[in-house]
């Protein structure tokens, strides 16, 4: 009962030394969630890895959840389990045929070995910021040794997987698995190059525009010479049947335009002299055929 | 069945407003672990001991303070207990358990129980929503034209935007660092690809074949990082030539419209040109049928017809000598220009 005593006797320290016990009791305990992996250093020295990636087993079945570690002895370094962004800074690349491009890329990746890129960078912002420069000479390298025109083609896929090999030669010492490496936008810089583009696609629309105005020309032409060909046709199956009374018929309509009797207004007026031998004037003379 | 719903969700939903005495009774597990036992008597103890040593006295008051205390702890804790352990998980949403952030399941739609708060946390999840992302800006998010290299080297200004939706709660929780990002970029990059792969003028005729497309890579590219969403569209708002061109092509729409024109106006006056020899055809058609039957009645009384109509309208001269041939001058014959005459 001396003890009990001694609570008694000095209550408040002994509240204290209760409270102190039970933080070290709970310091022991952590919470694993599924998005983290906890790599346990005893004396800076890795023993365990709790919750660590494998390509999906299934979540609640990874080893997430309450965990334990001794007090003082063993710390925990938190690594990412998440797919992972990083994200270049634009990089101006050259190709083979002297076109700059600015390139925007992206990698994402995951920490596959915590061991492993606890020893190497210590934690994992130091991961990206490693592996930035890394990605940015593989591109350059890759992209370097490629005309210009192959970026904007199915060939691109092939240029992307060189560059994701070559970075995840890099990465694997980080403990890094590469997923994969994309281009978000691939532009033309500022200035000259925009410009000469830019002046290359007007070019290109003034000339197009000149041949559609040349070729719709000539479509409207081919319209209207195959129509009068289809005219002439259509007189000459009609009138060539009797050439002789074509002749005559057609004379006979002339006449009648020529000197307006066809409608009120003439045109023009007109004085006709006629010999007495015409043929109109046949019977007027009197005379027998 | 119907009223289960409504009616357990009002008759629960009173107590952690009003009393706790049923909730307590409701929730046995919780009831049992309560700490009302140990806790607020040892503390009560050292609360009462404490005051006795500093004179307060043993009164009847002094332990009725300390009997309020007790419960309004008490009363706290099952508050406490009552929020943190009800979730309501509205039609659209999925609820992630997560104990001592280990997942242990997903909640569906409904009133639902879990662990109170420090061992369970429930992330609600929207999977209906369908969120939008817009792509239409410069580089890094600066103002500008969305400028991007077609097939045939050319620059398109394109706007375009990406529609999402949450397909898989925990995925989608647990796989990606920056999962909006993530969709924005894969978009953007697999637009990118799709144009690249396509000339100018393709981009502008097949832009629903293009939606597709994109927005097929894109799942693909989101399903293989386990990203726990779903690509419902790509839609191109607008493809059009940069600015910077904008005259030049106008001058190809306005050659285009031109050329409409002129081929209009070719095909009506192919059609007059024809129709008028049809109709030129038929009446000598017509004309040549009657004309067949009698020849020789039909020319003459043509002819008659036509000259009388002629000679009617005219003025007529009848000149007799033999060697004068019938001729015709336009205008008036010799009167006019008589006044005329001296001067010459």
């Amino acid at each position: 009962m001396s003890l009990f005593d001694m609570m008694r006797r000095n209550p408040l320290v002994w509240l204290g030394a209760v409270l102190v016990v039970l933080a070290i009791g709970l310091s022991a305990f952590f919470v694993v969630p599924e998005t983290k992996q906890a790599l346990v250093l005893r004396f800076r020295q890795p023993m365990r890895i709790i919750n660590p990636y494998a390509s999906h087993e299934g979540y609640g079945r990874t080893g997430a959840g309450l965990a334990f570690k001794i007090p003082f002895l063993e710390q925990v370094v938190w690594v990412d389990k998440r797919v992972l962004n990083l994200d270049l800074p634009r990089q101006g690349v050259l190709s083979t045929d002297q076109y700059r491009l600015e390139v925007d890329a992206f990698a994402r990746y995951r920490i596959v070995n915590p061991v492993r890129m606890y020893a190497v960078a210590g934690n994992e912002a130091r991961v990206g910021e490693a592996l930035k420069p890394i990605l940015g000479a593989a591109l350059r390298d890759e992209l370097g040794k490629r005309r210009f025109a192959i970026m904007l083609s199915p060939e691109r896929d092939v240029v992307m997987t060189n560059i994701r090999n070559a970075l995840q030669r890099s990465a694997a010492q980080y403990g890094a698995q590469i997923l994969d490496v994309r281009i978000k936008r691939a532009d033309l810089p500022d200035g000259s190059p925009l410009d000469s583009a830019f002046e290359r696609m007007r070019n290109t629309r003034q000339q197009q525009a000149l041949s559609i105005l040349a070729d719709g020309r000539r479509q409207a032409q081919i319209v209207t010479g195959e129509a009068d060909a289809r005219a002439a046709e259509i007189y000459s199956a009609s009138f060539g049947k009797d050439p002789a009374a074509y002749d005559f018929y057609r004379a006979m309509q002339s006449y009648r335009v020529t000197f307006g009797t066809d409608d009120n207004q003439p045109r023009g007026s007109a004085t006709i002299l006629l010999s007495p031998d015409n043929d109109y004037l046949r019977q007027f003379m009197g005379k027998r055929q | 069945m119907q009223d289960k719903g409504p009616g357990a969700v009002l008759s629960e939903g009173g107590p952690w407003g009003g009393s706790d005495g049923k909730e307590g009774e409701d929730k046995k597990p919780w009831a049992k672990s309560r700490p009302g036992s140990v806790g607020p008597s040892a503390l009560d103890a050292l609360i009462r001991r404490g005051r006795a040593r500093f004179g307060g006295g043993g009164d009847p008051g002094g332990l009725q303070v300390g009997g309020l205390w007790r419960w309004g702890l008490a009363a706290l804790i099952l508050l406490w207990i009552g929020v943190t352990s009800t979730h309501m998980i509205g039609l659209q949403e999925r609820g992630v358990v997560t104990r001592f952030g280990k997942y242990v399941g997903t909640l569906e739609p409904g009133l639902r129980w879990t662990l109170p708060a420090p061992i369970d946390f429930v992330t609600k999840v929207d999977v209906d929503n369908i969120h939008e992302i817009d792509i239409d800006t410069g580089p890094d998010g600066q103002a500008g034209e969305n400028l991007v290299l077609t097939g045939d080297e050319n620059l398109i200004d394109l706007a375009y935007s990406v529609r999402w939706s949450k397909r898989d709660p925990e995925q989608f929780l647990f796989e990606m660092q920056d999962p909006e990002q993530t969709i924005k970029e894969v978009a953007e990059s697999a637009m990118r690809e799709a144009i690249a792969r396509v000339s100018f003028d393709e981009v502008i005729g097949a832009q629903r074949q293009i939606q597709q497309e994109v927005a097929e890579r894109a799942q693909e590219l989101l399903d293989s990082y386990h990203a726990g969403v779903v690509v419902q569209g790509v839609t191109i708002k607008q493809a059009g030539p940069p600015s910077e061109v904008l005259d030049a092509f106008k001058d190809v729409s306005a050659a285009q419209q031109k050329v409409q024109a002129f081929q209009k106006q070719a095909q009506s006056s192919a059609l007059q040109v024809t129709a008028r020899a049809q109709g030129e055809a038929a009446a000598f058609d017509a004309f040549y049928a009657q004309y067949k039957l009698a020849p020789e009645v039909t020319r003459r009384r043509m002819y008659y017809d036509t000259m009388e109509k002629v000679l009617a309208k005219t003025d007529k001269v009848v000149v007799e000598p033999r060697n004068i041939v019938p001729y015709i001058t336009p205008g008036p014959i010799p009167a006019a220009p008589k006044p005329q005459e001296p001067a010459k």
